[in-house]
Parts: C-alpha cells; sequence; structure tokens
C-alpha cells in the first residue's frame, strides 16, 4: 500500500561505456586533487597561531575594575549561587577608611577563589552578577596547568589590571 | 692505470652514486609521500623536524632503528629476516640496466652513465621484478599468520598477473627498437621520436601495470588495512618494516625510470643538441642524466598523486582488469604496432587503431548494453 506519494522509485540500469571504461572517472578525479595540491592549507599552526575565537567566547574569568580602578565585587556570593560546579568560593570584608580608591562598595571580597579543574565555563557567573564584576574574557584561555597547586585561581590571577584592561564591542 | 681498470673504477663510481641517489630518493618519497598527502587534502604536513619538516626521513630513520626488533616465536625465523633483506635486494638490482646518460669522458676515461648495458637489458627488468614478489611472499609466509599469508598470496597472483599485460606491452617497444638492450631502446628515441607518440596505448597499459606491480593504491591489496590488518607486514617491526615500506619506494623510482627509458626518450631532452654544441657532450650528457632523474620523479608524483586520488580496487575486480581488461588491449596493441611497422605509418597506424578501438567498444555497447532508464 501506498503511503504517501513522495517515494520515488530508483532503478539504476547498466552503466554506461564511459562510466564502465574508469577513465573519465580518474581524470576528473585527478583534476580535483590537483586542485586541491594548488590549494592554500587551511591548518592553523595552533601554538604559534591563534585563531580570534569569536566576541561571545567564555574564557579566562576576570574581576572588573571600575573607571577608577575600585574593585566592583561586593562579595555578595550569586556567582557562587549560581555556579552549578561549585567552583566559586569568597571570604566577605568590610572596607576600612581610606580604601575607597580600592572598592567601590562597602563589602568587598577579602578571598575570591575559583577551581579551574571544576569551572565548566558556563559563563552563569557572568549572568548571576549584579554589578558587572565578574566576566569570562573572549580573547584569552586558561593556560593548561602541570601542578595541583596551580589549580585554584585567586584574587592575584583573576583581578583586572589597571595597565591592560579587558574591554568588549560596545564598553566604554 | 690500466684502460680496463680505470673503466672498472668508473662503472663502480656510477654504481655508487646510482645506489645513493636511489636510496636518497627513496628517503625522500617517504616526506614526500606525506607533503603531497598533505597538500593534496589542504593541509600542511610534516613541518616539525627542521625547515619545512626537511629533516623528517632522519628522524623516521632513528624512529625504526630505536624500535624493538621482533621475532614472534611461532614465525620461520630464518625466513622471516630473508623476506625484508630480498625485497631490498631486488629493489636495487634492478636499476643497473638503466641508461642514466649518455657517453662521457672524464680524466681520459670514456665510458656510459649505466651500470651495465647488457644485451638483454629489459629482461633483466624484468627477471628482478618476478624475483621482487618472493620478498613479499617469503616475509608472509615466514610469518605464520593468516593476515601476512593472505596478503603475501595476494602480492604474487597480482604480480603474476599484471607482468603478463606489461611484457606484452613492452613486445610492442621491442619491435620498433628490435633489441633488449635498454641503451639501444633509448638511442632509438632520441632527438623527439619518443615511444610515447607511437604507444599512448602501450604506456598507459604499462602504467597501470607498474601500479600493480609496485604495489600501490589503487592495487595495494597486499597491505590492504581493512581486510588484512597490515597485510604481508603484520609481524613485521621496527627496521625489517621499514625495509619492506623502503623497497616499495625504490620500486617507484625505478619504475619511473624505466618508463622514462621505454617511452619517455630516457636521457633525450629539448634542445640537446644545442647544448651538446654550447658546452661540449660530456656537460650535456650529464644534464641528460639530471633529465632521466627529473622524468622519474615525476612518475614518483604521479604515483602519489593517484595515491591520493583513487579508492582501493576490489581483488576480483583487479584481476577482472588484468586478464580481461589489459591483457586483450595489449595483444590489440602489439596487433596495431605490427601493421605499423608493415605499412611504414607507425603514428598514423597508432592513431587509426586507437580510434578503430574507441569505435569498436562504442558499437558493442550499442549492440550489447541495456541502456539506463532515464
Amino acid at each position: 500500500m501506498k503511503l504517501t506519494n513522495r517515494t520515488k522509485v530508483l532503478e539504476q540500469g547498466e552503466m554506461t561505456l564511459a562510466e564502465r571504461l574508469y577513465f573519465p572517472a580518474i581524470v576528473g578525479g585527478m583534476a580535483t586533487t590537483l586542485k586541491h595540491f594548488f590549494q592554500k592549507p587551511v591548518t592553523i599552526k595552533y601554538p604559534e597561531q591563534q585563531r580570534y575565537l569569536g566576541p561571545i567566547y567564555r574564557g579566562h574569568h576576570i574581576l572588573k575594575r571600575d573607571e577608577n580602578g575600585a574593585e566592583r565585587c561586593t562579595a555578595c556570593g550569586l556567582c557562587a549561587v549560581a555556579c552549578p560546579a561549585e567552583a566559586i568560593s569568597m571570604v566577605a570584608g568590610e572596607r576600612k577608611a581610606g580604601e575607597e580608591n580600592m572598592y567601590r562598595e562597602e563589602k568587598y571580597a577579602q578571598v575570591y577563589e575559583i577551581n579551574m579543574l571544576r569551572c565548566i565555563f558556563c559563563g552563569l557567573c557572568e549572568e548571576a552578577c549584579p554589578k558587572q564584576a565578574i566576566y569570562l574574557r573572549h580573547d584569552k584561555i586558561v593556560p593548561a596547568f602541570l601542578e595541583r597547586d596551580e589549580v585554584i585561581y585567586g584574587k592575584d590571577k583573576l583581578v583586572e589590571k589597571m595597565d591592560q584592561r579587558y574591554l568588549r564591542d560596545g564598553w566604554k | 692505470m690500466e684502460p680496463t681498470n680505470t673503466l672498472f673504477m668508473a662503472k663502480a663510481v656510477i654504481i655508487l652514486v646510482v645506489f645513493a641517489i636511489t636510496l636518497g630518493v627513496a628517503a625522500y618519497s617517504t616526506y614526500f609521500e606525506r607533503k603531497i598527502a598533505a597538500f593534496m587534502q589542504d593541509r600542511v604536513g610534516p613541518d616539525r623536524a627542521g625547515p619545512f619538516g626537511i629533516l623528517q626521513p632522519l628522524a623516521d630513520a632513528v624512529k625504526m632503528f630505536m624500535k624493538e626488533d621482533f621475532i614472534p616465536s611461532h614465525a620461520n625465523k630464518w625466513l622471516f629476516i630473508m623476506g625484508p633483506c630480498l625485497s631490498m635486494l631486488t629493489a636495487l638490482m634492478t636499476s643497473a640496466v638503466i641508461p642514466f646518460g649518455d657517453t662521457v669522458t672524464v680524466a681520459g676515461v670514456t665510458f656510459d652513465l649505466q651500470g651495465i648495458d647488457v644485451n638483454i637489458g629489459i629482461l633483466w627488468v624484468f627477471g628482478i621484478v618476478s624475483l621482487g614478489v618472493y620478498g613479499i611472499l617469503i616475509g608472509g609466509w615466514a610469518s605464520n599468520n593468516k593476515y601476512a599469508l593472505l596478503g603475501g598470496i595476494r602480492a604474487a597472483s597480482q604480480n603474476i598477473s599484471y607482468e603478463l599485460a606489461m611484457g606484452l606491452s613492452i613486445i610492442a617497444i621491442l619491435m620498433f627498437s628490435g633489441s633488449l638492450s635498454t641503451k639501444t631502446i633509448v638511442e632509438a628515441q632520441q632527438n623527439g621520436h619518443w615511444n610515447i607518440f607511437y604507444q599512448p596505448l602501450g604506456f598507459i597499459i604499462f602504467i597501470v601495470c607498474a601500479f600493480a606491480e609496485c604495489n600501490r593504491t589503487p592495487f595495494d591489496l597486499p597491505e590492504c588495512e581493512t581486510e588484512l590488518i597490515g597485510g604481508y607486514h603484520t609481524e613485521y617491526s621496527s627496521m625489517k618494516l621499514g625495509f619492506y615500506l623502503f623497497a616499495e619506494y625504490i620500486n617507484m623510482f625505478i619504475s619511473g625510470a624505466v618508463m622514462a627509458t621505454l617511452f619517455f626518450g630516457g636521457y633525450d631532452y629539448p634542445g640537446y643538441e644545442f647544448v651538446a654544441n654550447k658546452l661540449g657532450e660530456t656537460p650535456a650528457a650529464f644534464i641528460g642524466a639530471g633529465a632521466l632523474i627529473g622524468k622519474a620523479l615525476f612518475f614518483v608524483f604521479v604515483f602519489m598523486w593517484v595515491r591520493w586520488t583513487l579508492p582501493r580496487f576490489r581483488y576480483d575486480q583487479l584481476m577482472n582488469l588484468g586478464w580481461t581488461g589489459l591483457i586483450p588491449l595489449s595483444i590489440y596493441n602489439v596487433l596495431v604496432t605490427g601493421i605499423g611497422i608493415l605499412s611504414g605509418q607507425p603514428i598514423i597506424a597508432g592513431i587509426a587503431g586507437f580510434v578503430l578501438l574507441i569505435l569498436g567498444l562504442i558499437i558493442y555497447d550499442q549492440l550489447t548494453v541495456k541502456k539506463k532508464i532515464a
């Protein structure tokens, strides 16, 4: 019984003479390979040559500072709550008098640690942050580590350096 | 020094140089095989060892020598060792009769740039090539492994089948030159009278058979990984495996040189007379040797080009092509050549024979084969 009209009966007859002689097909195939022989290779020699990964690539974490150089993070802990891998931990501290140019609000993160073995680079911390403090950089990846004690990244590796600020398209 | 003694020295030097060139070309063929494969697949290929990876063959050699040389306990030890030795030996012996250049005069000694000019030249090549299959067969048998044995059997039957068509395609050449000596065959082709213009069909048959004789794709069934693990060299490791692979590359280069000798005028090149008048006979002959090696290297490139284009044949297709395709075709070629020589118009007879063959095929096709349903 025919269920639809979309079936098509394919009937293959004998091959034609040109097909059975192989030669036209062989010549055509060799022309194709010769064309590719003179084409530019598509290879990217990775460690020396690096490809632009796109504006939304999720790479190395960064704790942003504001335009005056004060840290934006207030240690609210929403990133740690949002993190599905439970990679983030922090210790909150109170800002002292005279530290206003270092921390933007009265509360700040004394310790902010990300376990890079746990992190899955999902970007949920970035979405959860109400202060636009944490971002995943699109231009830098977390390097491979060889020792266990290199795994946990503290504030020394995470906080943005003022002389090489991280900017994305559309940011000031 | 006596003349015979200096001649002996000259020949020894030639043989050494040919030996060195053959081995060097074979070593670098492994590198260029990988490079050409990469370029045809839009990749870069080996480029880590030295600039552009040109030290890759050295690295490969170190790897081959350093690996464990394993002889299976159930293998026949002496035959197992003899297999790769025989392959290598026969691969290297073939180059002895190839005329690499015309007569040269160096330091007052006049000699040919050829190992030995024997009057059975081309038969020598055939004899050695037929012996070459023993290397593979003995290796496959001595491994005491069914895959290796199957590979050896395939190699033997394939080589025997294709040697027939190869021999028949050469008979047409011999009818022109009237001699088996490679030197005479090349001399008959000087000044642009290359056999390829008289024997295009013969050349196609010969090159297809050369692919089969060298066990190269699309006829590399003896080492077909999908069916036979590694084929005849499944049990081999270290430099013994290296010798097998090396012998294959040497065979490629030598068969390229044989093709150049038989069909492309050997050491002949356009403008030979001009160079000989300007620089003298000896430099012209050396440039001729370069031309022959260049032609052989071009054929090595063709071998690799085909390898990265065509898929492997099925075994029955291989046998079918050999016995019902190439052998009747080469007999037809001999017939056409004979008519050409008798009528005194070899080129016209060759073209007429080719047209007649195509016409005959089309008519036969129209009469017998069912058409495709449109």
